[in-house]
């Protein structure tokens, strides 16, 4: 006999394995899908309240609105103000939500809510190439105080050597417990020193400009935004807290706002205020898959981009490789006898959707009834097309009862066993009651409950939060399963089940040999 | 169950006694389902000749063709509306069987022995109507016996005149032997008995005693029912081991010939003894089944690997063939 190579089946085997395992690990890795389906993530929840008083008229109010802040990543936004158009424009490289309405009288406000993931510790990425901004032009009013600016500046200028040295020298002297004379003088006119730092260092042909950050503290409300000053030292803008001399970008600080323009706008109002809540919470991870990285190789395989009533149906599709894993292994491991190869799969099925207790308990009571009305059906003497068609409208009737039944019983779950396909149970019915006949009561039995088992066990791994959550996040996975049903096509050993079944002859060898020995 | 419980120390050795552990089956040459399935039906099996043997009709006109014994075909039925006009030719007939030609597993068989006056009777002595016989045929054209229920053609052939010699051992039933042969080779053979507790049926599963018989000589080895080995048979009380089929070489003959009537290199052959024609076909099974080991007391494994060993065409004729196992494979050797 020859006997083709084994190596190309078990170089496939391996490259199936090696395929599914390899991208769920890709994909886990890059697009951060966790393995485990209970994951959560933190995220901040902040919202913005605009208040202000309209006027009768036209309303637009613009607010600024965090771009890609460094260190968060944005997982969600959203507006609520009733009756309000809303959109969001970009302009000069600003993010602005624009909020408008026709007539508006009284107070209003309007909410707008994003949610923002920490990623400090990830490695930033790098930076777009900025073009060179360049200092403003800085006027100064009168000219003590631009004699009081240029000999601040030049103590300053002195002790330093670059652009960030220049400005914690700046902040020092305006931060110093005993204030220098020019110093005082110019905050007297100025008293913010964000505003002062940033006219200074402009005035140094240093480009300076403001930022509105937002300390993110948990279960804080009615905050407000921070003005800070950042520096561009040649290369890229370094942050500086005027207050603290503090440098570069603290670990809750979010920038919300970058550049000279207002935060908030409002026309046809008055009174107007933005003040700021936030809240740290918990997200399951799973939910920031969909919003991520849409654009990676790695999502091509993301079913979550289909829409949701696809992925349902999807999520039962791919879990059925894991009930004819199952099937395969009970059958050919185990040696397991079953009512038809693969109506088990869809018996499980029918399980997820209804649950175990009722699913076993109805299906019982669906294929008995089956029974008795098959017992009756073969003495009418109806061609076996027309019987079986007859058994399907049985079984639906059947069905149907139980339904009520259990409604009016108060058990609305009842309903689902509409879920069973009913095509297979009547020809299970058919079948059972064939055996019946010709094989007697303990075939079916035996056969049934086969059936039923191997139902049950495919229903308790696919039933798994685990299993369904990798089948589904990971479709990959399942080409793991296919190498495994494939090897299991080529197990030539004993079936568990023969172990039993020969054993009688193990005690015949061994007393033959006793006698031949003897 | 009077047995001890499961919880006891000695409920758990009984137990574990009831399992055979892998490497003693492989030590005694036990063939598996998988391993049947996978190194000899799907390797020696062409698919393409599955329906030979797996339509009756077929294996019967090509049995026909190739001079090989097998009972005489009557009729067949192909349609439904056949059926209506079935009565004249039934009349006809003193005794017959109507076999579904896709049945499997002796399944839809229906064996009708005699009349009286209207009435069929069937070999277990029931009488049924000719309605009830439409129906069964209707029944089995319909496909309710066939693999997958696909349509069906029914046969009505002649039936087996019970010879007398297994008259003591069989129990309502015909008895026949199973004989096993790999690429022509007769590999293993045994009598199939039927019980009252198998109804009749001679199926090893349903409660029939099955008797292994010695290839070299036709002499019968052990006998099992239910797997569990018996001496005589349960209703008959006869004992078992002084069978000895007559005209053994005969029987191998006739199965081994089977060989290039289908060109199926691993079948179940199913011959019966006819009192006046002799050793008959009943039917070819392309699937055949592995309790013919337990009958027999040995595993199938060695002779078939001792087969595959064998030069292509070093024993070209059924004849050749023949002698060489009965001198090969004897009780006592391989």
């Amino acid at each position: 006999m020859k006997k083709t190579s084994r190596t190309p089946f078990y170089t496939v085997i391996t490259l199936l394995m090696l395929g599914g395992l390899a991208t769920a690990w890709l994909r886990h890795y890059y697009m951060e899908i966790p393995f485990n389906p209970g994951v959560q993530k933190p995220v901040w929840l902040i919202e913005a309240r605009i208040d202000f008083d309209a006027n009768g008229e036209p309303v637009t109010a613009r607010l600024g609105l965090p771009d890609n802040p460094e260190g968060y990543r944005s997982f969600s936004e959203q507006a609520a103000a009733p009756g309000y158009g809303y959109s969001v424009v970009t302009e000069n490289g600003v993010r602005r939500g624009e909020w408008s309405k026709r007539e508006a009288q009284g107070a209003q406000t309007i909410y707008y809510k994003t949610q923002f993931i920490d990623t400090q510790d990830e490695t930033i990425s790098e930076m777009d190439a900025i073009e060179l901004p360049l200092a403003e032009h800085v006027d100064w009013d009168g000219s003590s105080q631009e004699t009081a600016a240029a000999q601040v500046l030049n103590t300053a200028w002195a002790k330093s050597s670059n652009a960030q040295s220049l400005a914690r020298e700046l902040i020092k002297i305006f931060t110093s417990n005993d204030i220098e004379q020019n110093a005082a003088l110019l905050l007297a006119a100025e008293t913010d020193k964000a505003v002062l730092l940033e006219k200074l260092l402009n005035q140094a042909s240093i480009p300076a400009r403001p930022v509105l950050g937002l300390y993110l503290q948990d279960a804080r409300r009615h905050q407000s935004l921070t003005r800070l000053v950042q520096v561009f030292d040649g290369k890229s803008w370094v942050l500086f807290n005027p207050y603290t001399g503090e440098q570069g970008v603290p670990e809750n600080l979010l920038l919300w706002h970058t550049g000279g323009e207002s935060i908030l706008d409002v026309s046809g109002g008055t009174r107007s205020r933005v003040s700021f809540s936030m809240i740290h919470q918990t997200v399951p991870a799973l939910d920031l898959i969909a919003a991520q990285k849409k654009d990676s190789i790695f999502s091509l395989l993301s079913i979550q981009h289909l829409p949701i009533e696809e992925q349902s149906m999807f999520k039962l599709l791919l879990l059925l490789p894991i009930g004819a894993l199952v099937v395969v292994f009970m059958r050919i491991i185990i040696g397991l006898k079953t009512s038809g190869t693969f109506m088990p799969i869809l018996i499980a099925m029918a399980f997820l959707q209804t649950s175990l207790v009722l699913g076993v308990l109805s299906f019982v009571l669906v294929v008995a009834m089956g029974l008795v009305l098959r017992t009756y059906l073969s003495r009418l003497n109806l061609l076996l097309i027309s019987r079986i068609a007859t058994l399907v409208v049985l079984v639906i009737f059947i069905i149907s009862a139980l339904s009520l039944i259990g409604y009016q019983m108060g058990l609305n779950t009842g309903m689902t066993i509409t879920f069973f396909p009913m095509i297979i149970i009547a020809w299970t019915i058919e079948r059972m009651s064939i055996l019946w006949e010709e094989e007697g009561p303990k075939e079916v039995m035996i056969q049934g409950g086969g059936s039923l088992l191997v139902a049950v066990l495919a229903y308790m791994l696919m039933q798994l939060s685990i299993v369904g959550h990798l089948t589904f996040n990971f479709p990959e996975l399942n080409l793991v399963a296919l190498a495994l049903i494939m090897l299991m096509g080529q197990y030539t050993g004993y079936k568990l089940s023969e172990l039993r079944r020969f054993r009688a002859m193990v005690d015949n060898d061994a007393g033959k040999n006793k006698g031949a020995d003897a | 169950m009077s047995q001890p419980s499961l919880m006891s120390p000695s409920g758990i050795k009984n137990w574990w006694n009831s399992w055979a552990s892998p490497w003693q089956l492989k030590r005694m040459g036990i063939l598996g389902m998988n391993c049947r399935n996978h190194d000899f039906i799907a390797t020696y099996n062409p698919r393409r000749l599955f329906p030979l043997v797996d339509d009756k009709l077929k294996t019967k006109l090509l049995a026909e063709e190739y001079e090989v014994a097998t009972p005489k075909l009557f009729f067949v039925v192909n349609l439904q509306h056949e059926i209506e006009h079935i009565e004249d030719k039934l009349m006809a007939l003193e005794a017959f069987a109507v076999k579904p030609a896709k049945g499997s597993g002796g399944k839809g068989i229906l064996v009708i022995i005699g009349r009286k006056n209207e009435k069929f009777i069937k070999s277990s002595g029931a009488e049924i109507s000719i309605e009830d016989i439409r129906r069964h045929m209707s029944n089995a054209l319909a496909g309710l016996y066939s693999l997958g229920g696909k349509p069906d053609a029914v046969i009505i052939e002649d039936l087996i005149q019970f010879d007398d010699y297994f008259k003591d051992y069989s129990y309502e039933g015909v008895p026949d032997i199973r004989i096993i042969i790999f690429k022509g080779y007769p590999v293993m053979a045994m009598l199939r008995l039927a019980t009252h507790k198998s109804d009749g049926k001679a199926n090893l599963h349903q409660g029939a005693v099955g008797v292994g018989l010695d290839i070299a000589t036709g002499r019968a080895l052990n006998a099992v029912q239910h797997s569990k080995p018996v001496t005589h048979h349960p209703d008959t009380k006869r004992q078992l081991n002084e069978i000895q089929i007559a005209d053994w070489r005969n029987w191998l003959l006739l199965a081994s010939r089977c060989y290039e009537m289908t060109g199926l290199g691993y079948i179940g052959t199913d011959l019966v003894l006819d009192k006046v024609r002799g050793a008959q076909l009943l039917e070819l099974n392309a699937r055949p089944g592995l309790a013919i080991q337990v009958a027999n007391r040995r595993g199938l494994l060695p002779r078939l690997r001792h087969v595959e060993s064998l030069k292509e065409r070093m024993h070209r004729t059924a004849e050749q063939r023949v002698d060489y196992v009965m001198k090969t494979f004897t009780a006592d050797g391989l």
